[in-house]
């Protein structure tokens, strides 16, 4: 049986907020029936001041599954849904004392089901942006699917190489057969063969922290430099990002391919903007390119 | 009431008469079997008689038919490897979609070595078509590998026919039997049977014990070698306290097995009559006539089976589900859905597996809280609307992939 944390089992034999709101006016159902979990959340929403008045949740899945629902529910109320919207799955798991890592899709689904939600509220449709597979990295919860992108995304040729991109493989180390196994399908796809002892593919370098002063160029430069190491990560996804233009504190983007139009743009922009700040030692705002033309009346391609 | 075991496919409590005759070997004749001295001196009669324990029970010819192992899985991995490596031209192996992990992952693993695997499919009743079968038997075939029984439904397989049908076009027949024995009687050397796997913990002897059978003049190759140990079939120092213990529980088991299909399938059958009775839309997965005596496998529908334990649990009943969320996967059973049992109720099935040390009136417990149980969870659960599934479950709550 699984460890679960206390909070976890009080969540689960006591739930808080089970069944449907009556008069809802938000539904988010996400879940996939084949895994064993769906969950749907309905929300009251105070329609002058967003506020969530009133949540309950219907969940068919396990434990944990039941426990994420429940103190979701409890998390979300009296928040406006902007505050609701920066709730994480990781928010959810703390609140929860932890997950063992196979059931932090519970908490995951938990998340999306708000978002969806909210989508709902706001006539907006949401999407899933991602796919989940078999956990193979029981100590950093990787699964199969995020591996093949990134092997596929990075060009990567061996277990190390997995290891420095995704975590995946260097913890107790027992899944590296899986690893392997993953390595040897993709590259079979690519007309490649895995060799173990292939040279590892470049590590990404760490960008050292701006200390002194930039040029205007410098500046730009370094900015570029960090796009081009969050790159790999949003091309896993099927996405890319574009610097387009930098003016003030100000650093304008095209988020491309299947960012561009994603529900989770904003979350997007708003981590290249946290990396940006870290490394260049300063307040910089990432802006979509598209609000350039508002600003600036400058034609955007 | 005292807690509730009803997880005996799982595993099962060994027999306080097997601890009995145990604890000498641990703390006199612990001596090495094949030294010379007073240390070893029962030792080697101990395991003379157990395998004659073992022989009685599933009735084979010899007792030097018997080689003992650490467990089911050894005996599995050893019987198809064997098989392979003797008849190195052959690279085709027949099994079914229901085995246990323990012959589908090897097979899984030399299908990437080149063998091609025949996967044979169920009905859903869980049954073979032995017409298919028929067709798949052939001078390319290494080994046919078929459970006696299956461990979540217990649904018993034809294997002394197919053994018949395998020896007829020439071809080795292995069963992981693990389920069946202790619980139906057996006759091996009435059958054509070539190789069967059994392991101690499903018969209330200790964990670590197993035993392949190896008729007589089959074809083999050891998996380990080494020592002289099991005649050089098995090396390895025997472990010898639990081979004893396993020699006891089988014949234990043996005593007991008229109980089993009387006394235990009375309960089995009280329980699955009780819980179905009341509790509307479950059904019971398997086939329903062909049953192992101690194994109900029931499907709730609209609610997941981790769940339904954990309050089972926490009412001091202990089952297991083949949900995908008790066991870490993505799927539910792959028994569940070979048996093309909807996802819907693959994962709200729970199995009840007794044993001799069960009684009715643990039974009678059992069916009085599942009501509450199954109740409580479908108040939480999208598909389930008052006092039944809503219209249309599947249309009605059809939610986004994530």
């Amino acid at each position: 049986m699984w460890d679960y944390s206390d909070k976890v089992k009080e969540h689960f034999f006591n739930p808080k907020n089970a069944g449907a709101v009556a008069d809802a006016n938000a539904t988010g159902e996400v879940g996939s029936i084949s895994c064993g979990d769906a969950l749907r959340l309905t929300l009251k929403v105070d329609d002058d001041t967003e506020v969530i008045l009133e949540a309950g949740f219907q969940t068919f899945g396990c434990g944990s599954a039941i426990a994420s629902s429940s103190v979701l529910t409890e998390i979300i109320k009296g928040m406006t849904l902007d505050e609701a919207l920066k709730v994480t799955n990781q928010d959810i798991a703390e609140q929860l004392e932890g997950l063992p890592p196979e059931k932090m899709h519970c908490s995951v689904m938990g998340r999306e089901a708000l978002q969806a939600a909210i989508a709902n509220y706001r006539g907006e449709v949401w999407k899933d942006d991602h796919e989940e597979g078999a956990l193979v990295c029981k100590c950093f919860a990787i699964d199969a699917v995020m591996i093949e992108e990134m092997v596929w995304a990075n060009k990567l040729r061996t277990v190390e190489d997995v290891t420095n991109f995704t975590k995946a493989g260097g913890g107790c180390a027992a899944c590296h057969e899986d690893i392997e196994a993953i390595l040897e399908k993709v590259l079979a796809e690519k007309g490649e063969k895995f060799d173990p002892a292939a040279a590892p593919v470049a590590k990404p370098e760490p960008i050292a922290a701006v200390k002194a002063p930039l040029t205007n160029l410098q500046r730009i430069k370094k900015i570029e430099q960090v796009l081009e190491s969050l790159r790999p990560s949003l091309m896993a996804d099927g996405g890319d990002v574009e610097l387009v233009e930098v003016i003030g504190n100000t650093a304008y983007v095209n988020m491309t391919g299947a960012c561009s139009g994603c529900q989770m743009a904003a979350m997007t922009i708003a981590g290249i903007q946290q990396r940006l700040m870290e490394i260049m030692g300063e307040f910089i705002k990432v802006v979509p390119a598209t609000e350039m033309a508002k600003l600036h009346n400058i034609e955007v391609a | 009431m005292k807690d509730i075991y009803l997880d005996n496919n799982a595993t099962t409590k060994v027999d306080p008469a097997v601890v009995d005759v145990m604890i000498p070997y641990f703390l006199e004749q612990y001596g090495n079997p094949s030294s010379i001295h007073r240390f070893a001196e029962g030792v080697a009669r101990g395991l003379k008689q157990a395998r004659q324990q073992v022989q009685a029970l599933i009735g084979c010819e010899h007792d030097s038919e018997i080689i003992f192992t650490s467990c089911g899985t050894e005996s599995n991995s050893t019987a198809i490897l064997s098989a392979i490596k003797a008849q190195p031209n052959k690279k085709e192996i027949i099994t079914t979609v229901v085995e246990h992990p323990a012959i589908l992952n090897l097979c899984e693993y030399l299908e990437k070595e080149g063998y091609t695997i025949h996967r044979m499919p169920v009905d859903k009743a869980g049954r073979l078509n032995l017409d298919a079968y028929q067709k798949l038997l052939s001078d390319e075939v290494a080994i046919v590998s078929v459970m006696w029984a299956n461990n979540e439904t217990g649904t018993i397989f034809p294997v002394a026919k197919m053994a018949e049908m395998a020896n007829a076009a020439g071809v080795m027949f292995h069963t992981d039997a693990v389920q069946a024995v202790g619980k139906i009687p057996m006759m091996l050397q009435d059958t054509k049977i070539d190789m069967l796997s059994l392991s101690g913990h499903k018969l209330h002897a200790p964990k670590g014990v197993g035993v392949l059978y190896l008729r007589r003049g089959t074809r083999y190759r050891p998996l380990l070698r080494g020592g002289h140990q099991e005649r050089g079939r098995r090396a390895g120092t025997e472990n010898t306290a639990s081979i004893v213990g396993l020699g006891k529980a089988c014949e234990l088991a043996l005593n007991f097995i008229e109980y089993e299909n009387t006394n235990v399938k009375a309960m089995r059958d009280r329980l699955e009559q009780g819980i179905t009775a009341q509790i509307p839309h479950c059904f019971i997965t398997g086939d329903m006539y062909n049953r192992l005596p101690n194994t109900t496998d029931i499907a709730f529908e609209y609610i997941e089976g981790e769940s339904i334990l954990m309050l089972l649990n926490k009412a001091g009943i202990a089952a297991s589900s083949g949900s995908a969320c008790t066991s870490g996967s993505l799927e539910p059973s792959h028994v569940m859905r070979a048996m093309d049992i909807p996802y819907t109720a693959a994962h709200g099935t729970i199995r009840f597996s007794l044993s001799r040390y069960n009684s009715m009136a643990e039974v009678e417990e059992v069916i009085k809280v599942m009501p509450e149980i199954v109740a409580r969870l479908r108040k939480l659960s999208p598909y389930w609307d008052g006092d039944g599934p809503v219209t249309n479950p599947e249309q009605a709550f059809a939610p986004t992939y994530a």
